[in-house]
């Protein structure tokens, strides 16, 4: 086990599959000399060079696109966005184009492409570059959607993605590039898709988060033990794959349950998990399921309004003692 | 140039390079966050090609855009307000330092979005056609937004349909940490013009009179419904990408040998040589713009926040 950042992590993995497998090159803006702006590149351009570590011109659409290309004749493409919120200027490329290329051609075509990059609130980026839109990619078939939200699952994840033989939109977040944590130093360290984490064990309700929320949801776990409520914790960590089994199994044991997203409430990745927890634990349920996410607005630039916008942990709090009708 | 045009020109760089100023002042002291991009070092440009537009007329910019929108007649304690998030600001703090717009004024909008202020400069300019109006649209954007589809597809559509638009790059020779040279097929981008079969022009962007004669041209052929042009402003940003910026990518001797060609002190030489401007008169205006930001510095930091109640409004235009 060694200490280290969620970002250098990233940079770990990318490095040791780099080393590993000579098909694997990164490309994107700002990557090579800059080591990519939050430095998840860092060093790799010194070791690997500028061919396999590669600055793209800000051509979004043309570089996954050339991603795309790479992946179908043999090479494993990782691509840096630098900021998710880009992948709207390849949308063709993403959800057209990678996402169908294997349904498509009957299963004879196959694409290893990891697309990767932050995204979320915390740096009063705005409207443009605070998004969470991961689950634009839940909703075409042929993508695998995977959101770390601790050092060890990043680097766990970001592994598997790499050796996966999919195109695989891979989700960081800005405001945990910063957090530390054990990971384990074993170069094949993996974590499978569709495996859920239980990040705290509890009785009465089950919080399931993504990314930023899991700490949150984890601060309210606390909170709401001091009033005698004792909340499981369950990150996704993939959410295409999703671990319903492991939900299921949690909601069985406490009966109620609340899902936290950053992204939109509406439309969410929570609407979905509602759906299922109510088709495969009804019986079980002694509440509806509840649901937090970004309130129908753009992310307002302002603090003040950036916090008004997304749960916090009074808003987790608030949503728990809602379903156990206190 | 007449002597009028030319001393709002100084005036407006001026005012530019003071909020920029300012603005770096409040970032590092915390009392400004985000993403701040800053034109110090680039004012030529948006002042000269400003000058030669009315109200209605209309711009795009960039995330690069402070500049831009002060040109083109943004009120600074507005604009600083909105850098703030505060609830005077231009957007009414939703927007931030990269999304300063003001229709009533014709700008459409600094834009976050590398790139995407080009096609939608030209929807302006095809709308005016349509409306049968004499206005112009202009189209701000840095080198790296040229090898972005948006910056081709609007350029094709522009000159296809032979709308009333400039597109104005400001060549800083750097997206980021990527000097154009490794990111861009052509050294010159104005040399693109001739794949849409329009007019391409390389200026010293640093060089009020050079722009302006480019953008003389430009806009008598807009107006006269011959189509876009392509104006190249090689230039230089002094100060980093954003606040905070390492700067691996270029040298110091680099940054100050571009320091030397500040197109202030530039203008400022022109106006002394020929005496359009005296010393004293050129010191007064110096202190009025800075005492202008200074005040907007002071609104903006004395304005309220926005009201988190108010967050859910102007999502839709209510019926
Ligand atoms: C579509 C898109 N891609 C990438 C970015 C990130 N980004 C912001 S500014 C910038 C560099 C832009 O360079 P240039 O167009 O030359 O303008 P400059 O910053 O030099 O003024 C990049 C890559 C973005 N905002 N939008």
């Amino acid at each position: 086990m060694s200490t280290k950042k969620y970002a250098v992590a990233i940079r770990d993995v990318l490095q040791q599959e780099m080393q590993r497998d000579e098909r694997v090159f990164v490309m994107g803006e700002d990557i090579a000399e800059q080591g990519g702006i939050f430095g998840c590149t860092r060093g790799l351009m010194e070791e690997f060079g500028k061919e396999r570590v590669r600055n793209t011109p800000i051509s979004e659409a043309g570089f996954i696109g050339a991603g795309v290309g790479a992946s179908l004749t043999g090479m494993r493409p990782v691509i840096e966005l630098m900021y998710m919120d880009f992948t709207y200027v390849a949308m063709d490329q993403i959800l057209n184009q990678a996402a169908k290329i294997r349904y498509m051609y009957g299963g004879k075509a196959t694409l290893p492409l990891v697309i990767r990059g932050q995204q979320g609130i915390g740096r009063g980026n705005a409207g443009t570059h605070s998004q969470s839109v991961e689950a634009f990619f839940t909703h075409i078939p042929g993508l695998k959607v995977a959101m770390p939200a601790t050092p060890a699952d990043a680097a766990g994840l970001l592994r598997t993605a790499i050796r996966d033989n999919n195109p695989i939109m891979f989700f960081e977040h800005k405001a945990l590039y910063a957090v530390s944590g054990e990971v384990p130093d074993d170069p094949d360290f993996s974590i499978p898709f569709g495996k859920a984490a239980i990040m705290r064990e509890g009785a009465d309700v089950t919080v399931i988060a993504t990314s930023l929320m899991v700490s949150r949801a984890l601060e309210a776990a606390e909170k709401l033990s001091g009033e005698g409520i004792d909340v499981e914790v369950i990150d996704p960590r993939t959410i295409l794959p999703m671990d319903m089994d492991t939900f299921v199994g949690s909601v069985k044991k406490t009966g109620r349950a609340l899902v936290v997203h950053e992204a939109h409430r509406t439309m969410g990745i929570g609407a979905e998990i509602a759906a299922e927890l109510t088709e495969k634990a009804f019986v079980y349920l002694d509440a509806p399921v509840a649901r937090l996410g970004a309130k129908a607005c753009t992310l307002p630039f302002s603090l003040v309004l950036e916090n008004a916008v997304v749960p916090g942990v009074d808003d987790i709090v608030e949503g728990v003692r809602k379903i156990c009708y206190r | 140039m007449d002597n009028k045009r030319l001393e709002w020109i100084y005036k407006t760089m001026l005012t530019i390079r003071n909020f920029e100023d300012k603005a770096l002042s409040l970032f590092e002291s915390n009392q400004l966050r985000g993403s701040v991009h800053l034109c110090t070092g680039q004012e030529a440009v948006a002042a000269t090609v400003c000058s030669h537009l009315r109200d209605e007329d209309y711009i795009t910019s960039t995330h690069r855009g402070h500049g831009h929108c002060i040109a083109k007649g943004a009120e600074p304690d507005l604009a600083m307000a909105e850098l703030m998030g505060k609830s005077t600001g231009y957007c009414l703090g939703r927007g931030g330092s990269m999304h300063i717009a003001d229709v009533t004024k014709g700008n459409l909008g600094a834009n976050a979005i590398v790139a995407a202020g080009l096609p939608i400069a030209s929807g302006a300019a095809l709308s005016a056609k349509l409306r049968g109006t004499d206005q112009i649209a202009v189209a701000f954007f840095g080198d790296g937004a040229a090898n972005e589809g948006a910056f081709h597809e609007a350029l094709n559509l522009a000159a296809v349909w032979k709308l009333p638009i400039i597109f104005v790059c400001e060549n800083n020779q750097f997206g980021i940490s990527t000097h154009v040279d490794v990111s861009t097929s052509v050294k010159d981008i104005a040399v693109r013009a001739k794949a849409y079969d329009i007019p391409g022009e390389v200026v010293d962007g640093n060089d009020v009179f050079d722009i302006d004669k480019a953008v003389k041209k430009a806009v008598a052929r807009a107006k006269a419904g011959k189509g876009p042009s392509l104006i190249e402003c090689k230039t230089y940003r002094w100060y980093g990408h954003w606040t905070g910026d390492p700067q691996v990518y270029r040298s110091k001797e680099d940054v100050e040998i571009w320091k030397q060609k500040c197109p202030i002190k530039r203008l400022e030489e022109y106006l002394r040589e020929h005496k359009i401007l005296t010393e004293k008169e050129m010191e007064k205006m110096h202190s009025d713009a800075s005492s202008q930001i200074d005040a907007a510095a002071e609104f903006a930091l004395s304005s309220p926040d926005p009201d988190p109640a108010t967050v859910l409004e102007n999502v839709y235009f209510e019926n």
